[in-house]
Order: structure tokens, then C-alpha cells, then sequence
């Protein structure tokens, strides 16, 4: 009896937290559909948006740099980040806060204070462009692939690696079959904050990019003055039904058996 | 090992360097292509197109946000624009830090088409012509909801009088909302005189728990949706509203207000002179000018559209602002160096109280 | 030995990111040292660092302070019942269950905001629904607390996912192994749980305190300008101002501030390697 209350609290809970973080996206859901330009009018519903969508050049063009800047900065922050946490983590006291405190500057300065400052350092020796925007974009995913990586890593059993290298293993083969796997969902969370951060990023973006270079967050970040533009509210709709069902097939694939059994809720 | 993962990621970084440099971002100077910049959405992408399809060159379009951030991404140097779109007193700004070169106005053969009440307007900050070419214009008034508010508006004094306390939304913009003051208590809105201002801060700081917020662009839509009754905004940003909401009514207040224009000017860095000449052309021709126009619903000072405008269009005051509705604005110009500071901790205190 | 050789050999893994540190935090930190360090004539100064003294950037300050930390204490509150919850409902371990929470920052982060503003507004969809319910309209709109709820939502889940990698790795055999000894829900919690998940708070806090010290955007839309958060002010030097020494004085301070605070309230971690942070 009491299990199942418990089980109901605990339902009833994830989904007020879920409705929460969910019900802006309702909101720019049915934004996508309103028949307005305005967001405060609602002129009905229609599909125009996405049709529009589609024939906007520039958009799609902006949507392919978002996605490839997001991926490319988050995956090599994960690289860097991953074995940055593991050698920090190694150090001595002394070393390994000075290593974080300057890990946490990236988080600490203002946007605007660090997209001015890489841009005026870039300018001596790379010329604005996408390349600049990447760099940028590194530097403010690694703290976060870092921060995430870390908590697993102090809870990681080293000995498991070390018996692995006492019976023969050598470094590289038992860093990934030992290490990697305990660290797997701290390194998934990095990687996915990172690739957030860069989709969501205007303010540094804009300082750090090249002219003619336009992610989907400078777009709209340019778009605030006249009015969001209602494509915009359609493509992220796009993304996010994507998105979602990437996620619902990773979840339901056979592979994946196992793991849900252990669940007693489906989403 | 240790050194030679070490020399491995070394290498590794010299090579996203080389794709860095290499890859992207590099100037292509000289002929075929032209890097401009200007404000979001302020240009019909399709006039663009246009253009590279007629002349073989292409734009590199770049947008700031605010004058000042254009001024801060210019500077740098980071990229060597060629042309730019900006606002009266920034241009003022570059003009006098000589950033722009002078154009050869006659030359452009659709020059004309830009009325000489602008070219007079642009006086202000370009005494000569001979740096910059109109663009768009407009005035600041207020905008409100006639269903809620009795007679009609005429005076700045209906932000200051508590009648409408809560329902009022200003500009979030230091210059536009010590211009509603100062204009309100008669002084010009380039004032240099302290006490002046000091005097508008008090005015603004009484007002304050009146004010339901301090907006830039979300103004129009609060107002639009009925969240407040009125809303200093601009002219272009009027005629948006009225579209949604037909209740509301523009006003350029009697004590006067600030007409604003912007223009385009070609940069000390541009090196193919003919090729921005051919551009500013290209954008004062009558059917680019239109796309623009319809693009944007910003005033234009493209006579030539203007004159094609229906009766009803013309009539409309957000639109084609009329002579007498801008005879006691003031163009806003560079304030001094210290008026500018004073005006800026001022602001914050106001922000802040 | 062996052990402590090998842990040492490790600090190697490091080197790109000192590299990286190095070459882009240390410089273009700096460059804003130099910045902070000028006065705007040219020519050293302190005058922009203790600038932050000034009442209104101390206002501010103090506005941003309180913002941090209630933001920072109610991302607690809220993300240990849901990892808790999750846990009860066997949840803790799928990968898909921390997308959830990932997700919704796919979307553009000014268009969520805008979203909530309508949300939260006069006329706004939150006031609708309350009114057909028959319950009185909530005047949310440009206030403090408007700015509480945008800075919540937008890093929850920052702090939620570190606690959830935490605790979905704690050993089931432990937990059991405290209930058969008699712990009831409570004291698992308190003895086993809530200290096993401790370096991924830490680093939750990090994650979510740090960053909203800096946030304007939310300050700016939520709480209609009327509300000035140091990041305001920070943005509005660079932007409006153009006085980029006092932008920088200012950013600096700040982080030295914050730095402080966090040196000072983490210094107690129990633990003998200092904790995620520190």
C-alpha cells in the first residue's frame, strides 16, 4: 500500500517537473502553427510555416552550420575534456585546483566578456570565419564535459584498471575496456551539455564568427528587433520531434531489451 | 609516450590551425564580392540575390544588434568591412573617426530617387552628403490602445501624470528614454547642460513605479496583446502593431520627439569603390527599394515608392510621417564625452533604484 | 609503489587541455586583466575594479547574489525528489531518461524564454488558465520572482544530471544491504545516498551558481528591465556604454568574488582530495 502511493508520488512528481521544462516548448509547438506573424495573435491554424521553412536558403544554411559546429565542438571538448578530467584528477592537491579554478573562468566571465576577449585574440593570428567560431565554442564546452566527467571519475575504481594492466592489458586497451565503460554516462551527459551550449550560444558566437557565417542562434538573436520570424518556431519543432523520436527508437531498440525490462514505466 | 602524445596533439593542433586559416573566413578583397554589415533583418535576403545575379558580386552579410555593437565588432578590425548600415549618431561617430570614405553621390543614377527632405535630414551628422546615403527613417511617439485610453493622446505628459500607472512600457534604451523626458520638460534632446539632465533623471526616476517595463522589442507585441496600455516605440514598430491590433493609435507628442535615420556609408577598408557605388545604387533603385520596403515597413526615403503607395498608405502617418509631425523633432547627435558618462551612470542608477 | 606510479603517469592525459587552457583562458583572461587594469584614458588604474563598491554595482551585485543562490537552492530542492523518484521507479539507470532532461535546451534558448514570457504575462497563457479555473490572476509579469523562474528552469537540469550520474551508480547492494539492517527510506538517504552523490552536487552547483551570477538575457526579458542583475550591468558597458575597462574591472571583480565564495564554502568538504571543484 504505502509502495504504491510511493510509486504514485514519484510518477506525479517527474511529471509536474516534466510539464515545467516542457511547457514553453508546448508553447513555441503551437507558436509553429499560428496563421500570425505576430506571436501575440492567434490567426489560426495553418502549415504555411513549414512549407516556408523549407524554400528559406538561409535558414537550412544556418541550420547546417548550428549541427556541425555543435557536433564538431562538442566532440572534440569531449576529447580533451575527458582526458583533461583524468590527468587533472591524478594530480597533486595543489595542481588540481589551480587546474579547476581555471576551468570554472569559462563559466564564470560574463558572455559578452569572453566573446570580446577571444575576439580580440584571434584577430592576431586566425582570421574570423567558422574556424574562430569552433575554437570558441571549445573553449566553453570543455568545462562543462569536465564537470560532468569528474563526479565518475572519483567514483571510479582505479583498481579494476590496474589489475587489468598487472595482467597484461596494456594502457590504451584497458583504458577503453576498464575505464571508459565506468565512465560512460558522465562522458554521454558532457558530450550532450556541450552540444547544448553550442546550439543554444549567441552572444560569443557573434563576437567570434566571420561575416557571412550565421548559426541558428545569431539568426534569431537578429531577429528579436523585428519579431521572431514563425519559420524559426517551425524548424525547432522540426528538431525537437527529431530529436524525440531518435530518442524514442534508441530506447525501444531490440539491443536495448534488457535495460527497459528493468523499468516499470514506458514514456 | 609522454612526448609523443604530446607531439601528436601538437601536430594535431597545427593542422586544425592550417583548416582554420585556410578554410574559412578569409577576406576576399578587391573585386567580386563585398562584406557589408547592418542590423538584423533590415534587408530583403531576395535583393541580395538579386544583386549578385545582375552584377556577378557577391555580399557577405553580416548583423549587429545595436549601433554600439557594430561600433565594438568594427573596431576590432577582426573583419575588414566594406560597407555599412548604421544609425544617425553612430555614423556621426564614424564620420568624424574617419572610418568612412566620401561617395560620389551624383554618380549614383537612382540617387535621385531619395527625396531631398532626407538628404536635408541627413545634414545632421553629414553636413556635406557626401558620406552617406539614406536608407530608412522614422520618429519615436507613442503607442497606444485607444479601447482603454479615453481621448486622444498628444503629449509625453500621459507617461509622467501616474493616469496610467503599471500600464506604461518605456524603451529600454538610455538615449530614447531621457529624450521622452527632456523633450517633455522643453529641452533639446541633444542637451550638454548637466542640470538638464539631472533634472530629466528625477522626472524618470518618479516615473518609475508606473513603468511596467523597460522594453526594446517586445514593446510593439505587449501592446499588441493588450498587457499594457501604451508603449514608447518607434514609428515602423507602430505600423507592425496597428496591423494586429487595430485599436491602436501612433502619436508623435506635440512637444516634439526624435526623428532618426539611418543611411549606408563605405568604409575606409573598401578597395572596389565602383562595386560599392554600384550597391548603393542598387539599393535606391525604385523596385529594390519597394522589396525593402515591404520587407521591412520601416519609413523609406525612396520617393519614387512612395509615390506608388496607395492613397490609404500614403495617409498613414506610421508609414510616409508627414512634414509638420517631424517639425519639432531633433535628429540625435554624439553627446560630449562627459554628458555621454554622466548619462550612462544616471541610467544605471535609475535601473538599479 | 606500482599504484602511485601509475596514478602519477597519468597527469600526461592532461597536457592538451593545459595547452588549451593556456592558450585560450589564460590569454584572452589577460586581455581582459588589461582591460581592468586601465583607466579609460589609457594608463594604470584600480578604479574599475573598485568600481564594484559603488552602490549601484554593490545593488546589483547584491540582486545577483540573491538570484544565484536561491536559484542554486532550489535546483536542489527540486532535482534530488526527481532523482529520488526515478530511482523508486527503477529509472535510474537508462540513458534515456537523462534526455529528458537534456532535450527541451534543444530549442533555442531566447525563443524558451520569450515562450515563458508569454506564459507568465498579464494576458498570458498561465493567468488564462488560472481564470478559467476560477482562481485569481497571478500578477507575475517583471518581477522578481518572473526572473527566479526563468533562471530555475533554464538550469535545472544542469544540476539534475550530475546528481542523477551520481547516485545511478551507487551499488543496489548497498542500499539493500542498509534496509536489511533496518535503515528506513529516510536514513538511506541521509547515511548512504545523499554523501555518495556529493561530487556530482558539487559539480551541479558549479554548474548552475556560476553561470547565473553572469545571466542578463533572462533578467532582461523576465523581469522587464526593470530589474538590474551585475550581468546587466556588465553587458550594458560593453554594449550601450562602450567603456569596455569598466566592463572588464567589473567581470573581474566578479570572479574574484565568486571564486572567493566558493573557495570559502567548499573548503570544508570532507574529503581528503577536495572535492569536484576544488
Amino acid at each position: 500500500m504505502v509502495e504504491k502511493l510511493k510509486n504514485i508520488l514519484s510518477r506525479f512528481y517527474i511529471g509536474v517537473v516534466i510539464l515545467f521544462l516542457y511547457a514553453p516548448i508546448l508553447v513555441l509547438v503551437m507558436l509553429s502553427f499560428n496563421n500570425s506573424r505576430s506571436r501575440v495573435t492567434w490567426g489560426g491554424f495553418t502549415l504555411d510555416w513549414y512549407r516556408k521553412l523549407f524554400s528559406n536558403g538561409q535558414i537550412m544554411e544556418a541550420l547546417v552550420t548550428t549541427l556541425i559546429l555543435a557536433f564538431a565542438s562538442a566532440l572534440f571538448a569531449t576529447v580533451i575534456g575527458v582526458l583533461g578530467a583524468l590527468g587533472i584528477h591524478a594530480m597533486r592537491q595543489k595542481n588540481y585546483q589551480v587546474m579547476m579554478i581555471f576551468t570554472n573562468i569559462p563559466l564564470l566571465n560574463a558572455d559578452i566578456v569572453t566573446g570580446i576577449a577571444l575576439m580580440l585574440w584571434f584577430v592576431h593570428f586566425i582570421p574570423l570565419g567558422f574556424g574562430s567560431v569552433l575554437l570558441a565554442h571549445m573553449t566553453f564546452n570543455i568545462p562543462y564535459v569536465i564537470l560532468s566527467v569528474m563526479p565518475k571519475i572519483r567514483q571510479m575504481n582505479l583498481s579494476l584498471y590496474e589489475a587489468a594492466r598487472d595482467l597484461g592489458a596494456n594502457a590504451v586497451y584497458a583504458f577503453f575496456k576498464v575505464m571508459l565503460p565506468q565512465l560512460a554516462s558522465g562522458i554521454l551527459s558532457g558530450f550532450f551539455m556541450a552540444f547544448t551550449m553550442s546550439m543554444d550560444d549567441f552572444v560569443i558566437t557573434y563576437f567570434t564568427k566571420g561575416a557571412g557565417v550565421n548559426t541558428l542562434s545569431t539568426m534569431i538573436y537578429g531577429e528579436i528587433r523585428k519579431g521572431i520570424k514563425p519559420e524559426m518556431y517551425s524548424l525547432s519543432t522540426i528538431i525537437f520531434v527529431f530529436a524525440l523520436l531518435i530518442l524514442l527508437i534508441g530506447n525501444y531498440l531490440p539491443g536495448k531489451r534488457q535495460v527497459n525490462e528493468q523499468s516499470d514505466i514506458d514514456f | 609516450m609522454r612526448k609523443r602524445i604530446i607531439s601528436v596533439f601538437l601536430a594535431g593542433l597545427l593542422a586544425c590551425y592550417a583548416l582554420a586559416v585556410t578554410g574559412c573566413g578569409q577576406k576576399d578583397g578587391g573585386k567580386g564580392s563585398l562584406t557589408v554589415f547592418s542590423y538584423g533583418e533590415y534587408m530583403d535576403p531576395d535583393v541580395l540575390e538579386q544583386f549578385t545575379e545582375e552584377t556577378g558580386i557577391e555580399i557577405k552579410y553580416e548583423e549587429a544588434l545595436t549601433p554600439e555593437e557594430m561600433y565594438a565588432k568594427y573596431k576590432s578590425g577582426a573583419i575588414e568591412y566594406d560597407l555599412l548600415c548604421s544609425t544617425d549618431y553612430m555614423l556621426q561617430k564614424f564620420i568624424n573617426e574617419g572610418e568612412l570614405q566620401e561617395i560620389d553621390i551624383d554618380t549614383l543614377e537612382n540617387g535621385g530617387n531619395i527625396g531631398d527632405r532626407y538628404w536635408e535630414l541627413a545634414t545632421a551628422f553629414d553636413p556635406e552628403n557626401q558620406y552617406t546615403v539614406p536608407f530608412f527613417w522614422g520618429t519615436l511617439g507613442i503607442l497606444y490602445d485607444t479601447s482603454r485610453v479615453k481621448e486622444p493622446v498628444d503629449s509625453w505628459d500621459v507617461l509622467f501624470n501616474g493616469e496610467y500607472a503599471g500600464e506604461i512600457i518605456m524603451q529600454n534604451s538610455m538615449r530614447d528614454t531621457y529624450m521622452a523626458a527632456l523633450k517633455y520638460l522643453g529641452y533639446s534632446l541633444n542637451t550638454n547642460d548637466e542640470n538638464e539632465i539631472r533634472e530629466a533623471q528625477e522626472l524618470l526616476v518618479e516615473q518609475k513605479p508606473d513603468v511596467q517595463a523597460y522594453l526594446v522589442d517586445e514593446a510593439r507585441d505587449e501592446v499588441v496583446a493588450g498587457n499594457a496600455v501604451m508603449a514608447v516605440v518607434y514609428s515602423g514598430e507602430a505600423y507592425l502593431g496597428r496591423q494586429y491590433n487595430e485599436n491602436l493609435e501612433y502619436v508623435v507628442p506635440k512637444e516634439g520627439s526624435n526623428v532618426w535615420l539611418d543611411a549606408w556609408g563605405v568604409t575606409k577598408y573598401c578597395e572596389d569603390m565602383e562595386a560599392a557605388q554600384q550597391f548603393l545604387d542598387f539599393l535606391c533603385r525604385e523596385d529594390m527599394a519597394r522589396k525593402n520596403f515591404e520587407y521591412i515597413y520601416y519609413s523609406t526615403p525612396n520617393e519614387a515608392v512612395i509615390e506608388a503607395l496607395s492613397e490609404e498608405e500614403r495617409a498613414d502617418e506610421t508609414l510616409v510621417p508627414p512634414e509638420e509631425a517631424t517639425e519639432n523633432c531633433e535628429v540625435c547627435l554624439q553627446a560630449e564625452p562627459e554628458i555621454n558618462d554622466l548619462m550612462n551612470e544616471l541610467w544605471k542608477e535609475l535601473k538599479a533604484d | 609503489m606500482k599504484k602511485t606510479k601509475t596514478i602519477s603517469r597519468r597527469t600526461f592525459l592532461a597536457s592538451p587541455y593545459i595547452v588549451w587552457v593556456i592558450g585560450f583562458t589564460v590569454i584572452p583572461l589577460g586581455l581582459i586583466f588589461k582591460y581592468a587594469l586601465t583607466s579609460r584614458e589609457g594608463g594604470f588604474s584600480l578604479e574599475n575594479i573598485s568600481a564594484i563598491f559603488d552602490p549601484i554595482h554593490m545593488k546589483a551585485m547584491l540582486f545577483s547574489l540573491e538570484i544565484a543562490i536561491g536559484c542554486t537552492l532550489l535546483c536542489i530542492l527540486l532535482s534530488y525528489p526527481l532523482v529520488m523518484a526515478l530511482k523508486h521507479l527503477n529509472m535510474g539507470k537508462q540513458s534515456f531518461v537523462m534526455f529528458i532532461w537534456i532535450l527541451p535546451m534543444w530549442m533555442n534558448f531566447i525563443l524558451r524564454i520569450l515562450a515563458w514570457q508569454m506564459i507568465l504575462s498579464n494576458n498570458g497563457i498561465l493567468n488564462f488558465i488560472l481564470t478559467k479555473l476560477g482562481l485569481e490572476a497571478l500578477p507575475l509579469a517583471n518581477t522578481g520572482t518572473a526572473v527566479m523562474i526563468g533562471v530555475v528552469y533554464d538550469y535545472l537540469p544542469y544540476m539534475v544530471l550530475p546528481i542523477f550520474n551520481a547516485v545511478a551508480e551507487i551499488d543496489e547492494d548497498i542500499i539493500e544491504a542498509a534496509k536489511d539492517l533496518g535503515a528506513n527510506g529516510f536514513t538511506v538517504f541521509r547515511r548512504i545516498i545523499f554523501p555518495l552523490s556529493i561530487p556530482g552536487l558539487l559539480s551541479g552547483i558549479v554548474m548552475v551558481f556560476v553561470p547565473s551570477m553572469t545571466s542578463f538575457v533572462i533578467s532582461d526579458i523576465l523581469g522587464g528591465g526593470k530589474l538590474q542583475l551585475i550581468g546587466n550591468v556588465i553587458e550594458q558597458e560593453f554594449t550601450k556604454s562602450s567603456n569596455w575597462n569598466l566592463g572588464s574591472g567589473l567581470s573581474v571583480s566578479l570572479m574574484i568574488f565568486v571564486l572567493l565564495s566558493m573557495a570559502f564554502t567548499m573548503k570544508n568538504d570532507g574529503e581528503g582530495k577536495g572535492s569536484a571543484i576544488w
